[in-house]
């Protein structure tokens, strides 16, 4: 509250807009400019220290100077933290975990999206008694925390005999997929002409037909999105994975937690941060590599269309 | 429901009345077989597991759920604890500081992009890419500047600066900040996104007739133009409370309640009783008021978007 009153005066550029000519120097640019080099150097420290001491050595790391760019650069923690650092008792590094997160997001992201995808269309274009309210409570119960949720979940996937499997996780992610994704893909078909649906309907194509030859060719888009947003928010869970996976099919954020976090003896910094920068780096490709598409996706997942 | 249903079809002409039963399963079979996963998540996990945790949240349910009623016993219990107490009062302060900054810093960042700034493309990356990585990745990296020893602080003091304090991660009393720290950067960027599209759905000619009327800027902002975002600023409220109250992750991976219990949240509290205590009527309990507290947060919203559609 106190901390924003420094550097709201940057906004009230006092400047009239008028129409006298402007150097690029003008006092608003410079604290324009001023203020965002700032904030950026915020956003950007924390990736440049875990990249820098990721590539450091320990007696270098306690030498004690985190700005510091690495004497001689190298990847023997990258290594390590692939291959052997130590998670709670045993010590196979991260990749069992990059590979539990990689069969867990795959199954997850296309069980869900699909699933969703032919809800949409049937709030859309095949409405029945119910289906709105439905749907209502669908959008209102992703709001209800996951911790009211989740011991009844226990029960349940317990009887269903896949707590603790892969399984398990998949399902708990498929549901909790649920809301967001149909709220994506009904707003993507209501905004398709109806005239099509109703075209086909005329010429005796049926429900899954309509769906599969027509609303799905032209859906790609929107499934891009949706694949953004499932594999980010999967990839980057942990309750779900700490809760229902059991200790063979722990994803790589948990396995990471316990990396850093339960580590015996002397913390390896740079090891720990080697394994931040891998945990990190598939979210940050999908980021990078899709652009406006992954903004699209998170405010999707967020702003009601 | 049915009862509104029979008096719907009654109203009708008779077939409509024959054929009420195949209308309600039959009609439409395909599309109500395609959304019984979505019914089926309404039902059994929205619905029931929420009335299954606060029923048993009435029980004195310890290593297994048990069906015999205490009352409010368990919520008795719950705020006579020293650490669920301190729990929500780190809830209240660290989300009142969190929703208030988060939304001025994001509106802040964007007016300031909306300026017709270069590099804009470039600086949004840059304030945008913290909420690609996970709460967990947030928490270590921040765990690993704030390390009183080897991180700014140390730095700062190798650096000949030995009088430089920034322990907040293990000072009982700043530790909330220091999580503000690491929830602000991974988050203010999605606010500023949010507020920036808002922000562009202004129309220009607002901005023309404030001109002409020599409203001063920060005025047109303060006075026209947040008003006008009214229905993204509720969203963002809304995203970013519910966020707050589910806040779990985080906490885990940069203080893990640390240090003592002076930085525990509700989230945790549930998680450890549950998982951890071999008290689940606690854990139970705690859920629900968690529960509570959202639905707090969401009844006016709801209100809000559904009482002023109707009036639109």
């Amino acid at each position: 509250m106190s901390g924003a009153a420094p550097t709201t005066p940057s906004t009230s550029g006092t400047e009239p807009r008028g129409p006298r000519p402007k150097p690029f120097f003008t006092p608003k640019k410079i604290i324009i400019y001023t203020t965002l080099f700032f904030f950026s150097l915020y956003f950007l420290f924390p990736l440049y220290v875990m990249v820098v001491t990721s590539l450091k050595s320990m007696p270098e790391i306690r030498f004690g100077n985190i700005f510091a760019l690495p004497a001689a650069p190298n990847f023997d923690a990258w290594v390590k933290a692939w291959t052997s650092a130590c998670t709670g008792l045993t010590c196979n590094g991260l990749s069992p975990g990059f590979w539990n997160s990689v069969r867990i997001t795959i199954p997850s992201t296309i069980v869900s999206i699909f699933i969703a995808a032919v809800n949409g269309y049937a709030l859309v274009n095949w409405r029945f008694k119910g289906s709105e309210i439905f749907f209502s409570i669908l959008i209102f119960g992703s709001f209800i925390p996951y911790q009211v949720m989740l011991y009844p979940l226990v029960i349940i996937t317990r009887e269903m005999g896949i707590f603790g499997s892969l399984q398990g996780v998949i399902l708990i992610h498929t549901i909790f997929g649920m809301p967001i994704l149909t709220l994506l893909f009904r707003n993507y078909f209501a905004s398709l002409p109806q005239e099509l649906f109703k075209a086909a309907r005329v010429d005796g194509a049926g429900f899954w037909r309509i769906f599969f030859e027509i609303m799905l060719p032209m859906s790609l888009p929107i499934f891009v999105v949706a694949l953004i947003l499932q594999v980010t928010g999967i990839w980057n869970d942990f309750l779900f994975g700490v809760v229902f996976a059991g200790t063979q099919n722990l994803p790589m954020t948990v396995q990471l937690n316990n990396i850093v976090n339960s580590a015996q003896g002397t913390p390896e910094y740079n090891v720990n941060m080697a394994a931040t920068v891998l945990t990190g780096l598939v979210p940050l490709i999908i980021y990078f590599v899709s652009g406006k598409l992954f903004v699209r996706g998170v405010a999707a997942g967020a702003v009601k269309g | 429901m049915a009862d509104v249903a029979t008096q719907q079809s009654r109203t009708k002409t008779a077939p409509h009345r024959r054929n009420f039963f195949s209308k309600l399963f039959l009609h439409n079979l395909s599309a109500k077989i395609a959304a019984l996963p979505m019914i089926a998540t309404v039902l059994v996990i929205f619905v029931g597991c929420t009335i299954w945790t606060v029923y048993y949240s009435f029980t004195n349910s310890r290593l297994l759920p048990r069906n015999e009623f205490v009352g409010f016993d368990q919520y008795a219990r719950l705020f006579g604890t020293s650490r669920w107490n301190v729990s929500i009062t780190n809830l209240i302060m660290y989300g009142s500081m969190s929703l208030v900054l988060t939304l001025t810093l994001g509106f802040l960042l964007a007016v300031l992009m909306d300026q017709k700034v270069r590099f804009e493309s470039a600086f949004r990356t840059i304030m945008l890419y913290p909420f690609a990585l996970s709460f967990i990745v947030t928490g270590l990296v921040w765990q690993w500047i704030m390390n009183p020893t080897l991180g700014l602080q140390g730095t700062f003091r190798n650096l000949g600066w030995t009088g430089f304090t920034f322990d907040w991660i293990s000072n009982p009393r700043m530790v909330l900040f220091a999580l503000l720290i690491a929830g602000l950067w991974q988050g203010v960027g999605f606010c500023m996104i949010l507020m920036l599209a808002g922000l562009r759905g202004v129309d220009e000619e607002i901005w023309k007739a404030a001109r002409v009327d020599g409203i001063p800027t920060w005025r047109t902002y303060v006075s026209v133009v947040l008003p006008m975002m009214r229905g993204v600023l509720v969203t963002a409220v809304v995203i970013i409370g519910s966020g707050i109250v589910r806040l779990y992750d985080l906490v885990v991976a940069l203080t893990n309640g640390g240090p003592g219990i002076s930085s525990e949240v509700p989230a945790k509290y549930v998680y450890d009783y549950m998982f951890g205590g071999g008290n689940i009527g606690q854990g139970l309990a705690a859920a629900s008021m968690m529960l509570l507290t959202v639905l707090i947060i969401m009844i006016p919203w709801a209100y809000l978007e559904f009482g002023g559609k109707g009036r639109r």
